[in-house]
């Protein structure tokens, strides 16, 4: 599997994410720069790192939801390619129209940087085909504007769809219906604030991120 | 020519920043503040005969997320 990791300026969990890339798929992902046109040929998975892109300025990812290389995130999302947007990740993918809602200020106003306890809402997509259906799983988070917001209708339609990943199962940012990852209408593209990139070995404390790169792995292959 | 862009939550859209200023100001004894909403004034130096629609057009692609934003233009001379 070819995958590509978008590298903007402030990612700072771009590096993060190619190791645990690279543990389970055993290829090291190309590091594509923002200002780059084009995804290398025959990339098969995009991932979209954690960080604070452009120093959060504006909104959180509205400027690197702009850069040139997203046109082309947004081309292979349209063709099917996977993607996946992790943190900061998830913020550009929102505000790039790839997915509904937006990420607000966490409703505590902190910055919460700690392991929370997921479930599993969906099991059936290309992420989380490894994972049991309501399985609980341990996943750090840390953000500032992880509260997912979008209006009733929207909301409906994502638990009415299956297309809610997963949920906290404790209070963290004020999500609505605790949302923690959602995926878009075609099911190739996954947003989610969790890093299950810094949950892959057992070195970390913690393997519950691992299966969904391997469920990946499996889907893509 | 100028033009100022208030972006501002659209109503009903949670506003943690502004509630916390809210109790801030109750804090500081102020008394008969029922709410408080926190917005961002963004001012653009602009092209003499910029038309409302091309500034309408930045506040839809960049300067508002029209999800959770509203956005009102001013011009100044």
């Amino acid at each position: 599997m070819s995958s590509a990791v978008i590298v903007f300026p402030g990612s700072n969990c771009d590096r993060d994410l190619a190791t645990a890339i690279k543990l389970v798929t055993g290829k090291a992902p190309a590091m594509v720069w923002h200002r780059d046109p084009d995804l290398p040929e025959g990339t098969d998975f995009i991932a979209v790192p954690g960080g604070f892109s452009y120093g959060d300025y504006l909104r959180s990812g509205a400027m690197a939801a702009r850069s040139p290389i997203m046109r082309a995130v947004a081309d292979a999302a349209g063709k099917g390619t996977p993607v996946l947007g992790i943190c900061n990740g998830f913020q550009v993918l929102t505000e790039a129209g790839l997915l509904p809602g937006a990420l607000m200020r966490n409703a505590g106003l902190h910055f919460v940087c700690r392991t929370v306890g997921l479930k599993v809402d969906n099991s059936q997509s290309i992420f989380t085909s490894a994972y049991q259906s309501a399985e609980d799983m341990a996943v750090p988070v840390a953000h500032h504007d992880g509260n997912f917001q979008a209006d009733a209708e929207t909301l409906d339609r994502l638990e009415g769809d299956g297309r809610v990943a997963f949920r906290y199962t404790e209070a963290v940012n004020g999500s609505a219906r605790n949302i923690a990852g959602i995926l878009n209408a075609q099911g190739n593209v996954l947003g989610m604030m969790p890093h299950p990139e810094r949950v892959v070995e057992d070195a970390h404390g913690g393997t519950d991120g691992r299966r969904l790169f391997e469920g990946l792995l499996e889907a893509v292959a | 020519m100028k033009a100022r862009v208030f972006v501002t939550l659209k109503p009903g859209v949670l506003d943690p920043q502004g509630k916390a200023i809210h109790h801030a100001l109750e804090g500081l004894g102020f008394e008969g503040v029922n709410d408080v909403r926190a917005g961002k004034l963004i001012e653009l130096e602009l092209a003499d005969g910029t038309s409302d629609d091309a500034i309408a057009d930045m506040c839809r692609k960049l300067l508002a997320n029209t999800v959770i934003e509203n956005f009102k233009i001013e011009r100044a001379a």
